[in-house]
């Protein structure tokens, strides 16, 4: 793990990265995108935006969905980070969100689909059984540029079954 | 549950992500031209010489490990029998290495299950040989998409050789068809011949299938026969399969990019990682064209973590420990640009001129049939119209970057590219070394749409590294990727009809500005017997570029409104009014048959709803769709689109409905949202927030439904986007009797909901 050098702000937050505990020494108001995607070398987190408004960076802390790109690492002090590489079981055997995408063949330049899986597991843990209403409002914040929208829909719907 | 195939295809995945890090070793090389012979290596390498000057001894070096064998120039068998494809084009998400290795297995009856992939380094043999080909021997047409995609590297010189490009739709349709079958076919009854000679029977006892070779219940790998395949002269004209004899062609095969891209690992070019990198970011001329006149960043240096900032001449660099520190640098250089007459260019000033150029300005003739001004002289009555179309912004989901090293007169480039070939030109010309010196390891692209195919963000990130003298991995903000993109043009078309006592067109003539490619996106496939499209040069110092289906984008909206206009004009149905028309093109009238028919094309829909169709031909596909709408909330939301398409075939058919799914949102979001306007000659939008995307909640539901024809294989990338505008403007003016001539939808004003 490396650190930022000659950070005057850089302090240690500890936290806990797909079960695993992490010291990062590093300026506390750095987003989490780059303190995942930088120090710890974990890239499947995406930055699309830096602003919160496509998603791509969605990442899970204590189990909620946030925007990596707009939550400063000191708001994980303490916590439980998700990424998507912490999704599959320790096995390897792949969440059933992550299997629905592989066989509704969702992803295509694949950039923000981190991010869409990762909203799309937060959504079934809040509602096992949603309806296409319910899928609009909590997908519409991951925006998919190669429009993968049935797609991910119909993935969801067989997530939900199989889970 | 995941299949087999499933887990075949992560298998394949994981080796073509590999491929990213690794390092192409040039080794010395033995005499260039020969067809086969031994590698310096001491590996045995079989080339096929299905090109002139063919270099393949080269090529071996470049992607054989071992006692592997490149059998042609794109395949090498290993002494486990591993077939391997070698593609020489870029993924970013249109399965092109899953069809254009099906393609290869297909005629060298590969074991597709056993097959691997790899994408070609940027070597000049890989370039796309059919289009070099073509090009060198002046025999037919260049797909023009690609020439300004390549002049768009200021590198007139790239046209003959650097032609490795991903765009126009062509993967598929020329290296697909010319290059990948051709050399399967070639390979194929290369070790057909081998066999027959090693075990003495017969050519006409054998068959190949699933890598091996079969002489009655005798079997051997393809592996065996390599060597003595070495010896053999390959057949140049191989013969290729029938469609009826396709085993894996028109198969939903799963996409081998696919595993890597739901579990975080697949590697696009923002993930490079390279020992002891540092991050950059950059803030360029706002107007395009401009350059620094004063820098002051004495705040800027002193924020944590940045190692240097440079004046780059027309951008601002800074380089830090981290990107997030590099950005919030920038933020604290002051800048002032030089100012030139460009700072009065706004949207009014840039119609002006085009109006001044399709009034007085030299126009060229760029289709011509019958005698368009007698016809409308003696036509019943003129219809008249003028579109507008806005500038547009790719808005690739990845944001521009690139990750450079320069040392010891090197240059190692990682990045997702549609494009390394002219990559490799550019950095070589800007750091004025040997292209040979250039290295560019690809990646996975998140999101080309033509974007990609201009290396001006690699360039940008090699004269970063130069400077500072470590790896930098440049990273543009998503306000920079907005601003400094090169644009899908604005556009204003004037068009003009002459009528019959019916109402149908006899003449009819477009005047436009600008022209990309490709050239018959103005043309009409309708059957009116007098046409002229002319266009008009109308530059400004905005930056242009192609964007997904390039000149069809604008000539699909004002075609399929101008007819549906027309239709509206002779009071008739404009379903109808297409398909009388399109008398004599089946291939057209079958689609918009299938089309209408999907959509129930007149049925009765609830208050505030509406239908719309159109029809493009756009890479030598057909496209059309019918959109339903519904304005009872004020604007258009599209509820549905059935799209019907004919591609001649469809290589992988749930692969080509993923396409037109994706150019139909693409489109569709340009369609309702996308505007990219000009104030004090700068770029006004900058993020989400002012450049909308369509997003789940006003995504319309999509049917797809493919028309095999015997045409030849057309595009698949491009072709679903042209159609989408027009017929949700045409569905838009059946529901309010509101024509909408100039785009996006979203500056119009419906009234409340109903
Ligand atoms: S990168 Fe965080 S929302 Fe876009
Ligand atoms: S798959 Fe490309 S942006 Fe969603």
């Amino acid at each position: 793990m490396r650190s930022y050098a000659t950070a005057e702000e850089a302090t240690v937050v500890q936290l806990t990265v797909n079960g695993k505990a992490q010291n990062i020494e590093i300026d506390p108001e750095t987003p989490v995108l780059w303190a995942v995607r930088e120090q710890l070398g974990l890239n499947g987190t995406k930055f699309g935006c830096g602003a919160s408004l496509c998603g791509a960076c969605t990442v899970h802390i204590d189990g909620e969905p946030v925007r990596s790109c707009v939550t400063p690492l000191s708001e994980a002090e303490g916590k439980e980070v998700t990424t998507i590489e912490g999704l599959a079981a320790p096995d390897g055997t792949l969440h059933a969100v992550q299997q629905a995408w592989i066989k509704h063949q969702v992803p295509q330049c694949g950039y923000c689909q981190s991010g869409q899986i990762m909203s799309a597991v937060a959504l079934l843990q809040e509602n096992s059984d949603p309806s296409d209403a319910d899928i609009d409002a909590a997908m519409a914040g991951n925006v998919c540029r190669c429009g993968m929208y049935t797609r991910i829909k119909a993935a969801i719907k067989t997530a939900a079954k199989e889970a | 549950m995941v299949t087999r195939a499933e887990k075949k295809a992560a298998k394949k995945a994981r080796r073509a992500n590999e491929s990213f890090g690794r390092k192409w070793t040039r080794r010395s090389f033995i005499g260039a031209g020969a067809v086969a012979g031994l590698a310096a290596s001491g590996a045995l390498v079989v080339g096929i010489a299905i090109r002139p000057g063919d270099r393949t001894d080269e090529l071996a070096d470049l992607v054989t490990e071992g006692a592997e064998q490149l059998v042609t120039t794109w395949v090498k068998i290993a002494p486990d029998n591993t077939v391997t494809a070698i593609i020489p084009h870029g993924e970013m998400g249109q399965g092109i290495h899953t069809a254009l290795s099906a393609m290869l297995a297909e005629e060298m009856e590969a074991d597709w299950d056993a097959m691997e992939i790899m994408e070609a380094p940027a070597e000049k043999e890989f370039a796309n040989f059919e289009l070099g080909r073509e090009f060198f021997f002046g025999q037919s047409n260049i797909p023009n998409a690609l020439f300004d995609t390549v002049n768009g590297l200021m590198l007139t010189a790239a046209k003959s050789m650097d032609l490795q490009i991903t765009g126009g739709s062509t993967s598929v349709r020329f290296t697909g068809v010319g290059a990948m079958m051709t050399a399967g076919a070639a390979a194929r009854e290369l070790l057909l011949e081998a066999a027959s000679k090693q075990w003495d029977v017969p050519i006409s006892e054998l068959r190949a299938e699933k890598s091996y070779i079969y002489h009655g219940a005798r079997k051997a790998p393809f592996a065996e026969f390599a060597e003595v395949a070495a010896t053999l002269k390959p057949n140049l004209r191989p013969e290729l399969k029938k469609r009826s004899e396709y085993k894996l062609l028109g198969q939903s095969l799963p996409r081998v990019d696919i595993p890597s891209k739901v579990d975080g690992t697949a590697i696009f070019g923002i993930d490079a990682q390279v020992e002891g990198m540092k991050y950059g970011t950059v803030m360029a001329a706002p107007v395009h064209g401009q350059s620094v006149a004063k820098l002051n960043t004495s705040d800027a240096k002193s924020m944590p973590g940045v190692v240097d900032i440079f004046n780059m001449g027309d951008y601002v660099a800074v380089v830090a420990d981290g990107y997030w520190q590099a950005k919030q640098a920038l933020d604290y250089v002051e800048v002032e640009w030089t100012s030139a007459e460009t700072d009065n260019v706004n949207e009014e000033t840039i119609f002006a001129q085009y109006a001044k150029a399709i009034e007085t300005g030299k126009k060229t003739v760029l289709h011509k049939s019958g005698n368009v001004g007698k016809a409308m002289e003696s036509a019943a009555s003129l219809f008249e119209a003028e579109y507008r179309v806005p500038y547009l912004a790719h808005a690739c989901m990845e944001p521009m970057n690139a990750t450079a090293w320069v040392r010891d007169g090197k240059c190692d480039i990682w990045a997702g590219t549609q494009n390394p070939l002219g990559t490799r030109m550019v950095t070589a010309k800007t750091l004025e070394i040997d292209p040979e010196n250039v290295t560019v390891h690809t990646a996975f692209m998140g999101g080309g749409f033509g974007r990609r195919a201009t290396p001006d963000y690699t360039n940008q990130a090699a004269q970063v590294a130069a400077k500072a003298g470590v790896p930098v991995k440049l990273i543009w903000s998503r306000e920079e990727t907005t601003q400094q993109d090169h644009y899908r043009p604005s556009v204003l078309g004037r068009f003009r009809a002459g009528l019959d006592a019916e109402g149908l067109p006899t003449s009819w003539e477009s005047t436009f500005v600008h022209k990309m490619d490709p050239p018959e996106a103005s043309a009409i496939f309708y059957d009116i017997p007098n046409v002229k499209a002319q266009y008009a040069e109308s530059p400004t110092h905005v930056r242009l570029g192609p964007w997904r289906s390039v000149d069809h984008t604008q000539h699909g909206y004002f075609t399929e409104s101008f007819i549906d206009e027309l239709a509206v004009n002779a009071d008739m149905d404009g379903y109808e009014f297409r398909r009388k028309l399109l008398k004599s093109k089946p291939r057209h009238l079958k689609v918009l048959d299938t089309a209408a028919k999907m959509a129930g094309w007149g049925k009765n829909l609830p208050a505030g709803q509406a239908q719309g169709i159109s029809i493009t031909e756009s890479f030598m596909t057909i496209v059309a769709e019918v959109v339903t709408v519904d304005m009872s909330g004020g604007g258009p939301r599209v509820l549905h689109v059935a799209c019907a398409a004919d591609a001649g075939m469809a290589i992988n058919p749930d692969g080509f409905k993923a396409q037109m799914e994706s150019g139909i949102i693409y489109g569709l979001t340009a369609a309702l949202y996308g505007e990219i306007t000009i104030a004090d000659g700068a770029v006004e939008q900058s993020n989400f927030h002012d450049y909308s995307m369509v997003r789940m909640d006003d995504a319309p539901k999509i049917d797809v439904e493919i028309i095999s024809s015997d045409a030849s294989i057309g595009g698949a990338g491009e072709p679903g986007t042209p159609p989408i505008a027009p017929a949700v403007a045409n569905a838009v003016f059946k529901a309010t009797g509101k024509r909408i001539r100039q785009l996006p939808l979203s500056r119009h004003d419906f009234g409340a909901a109903t």
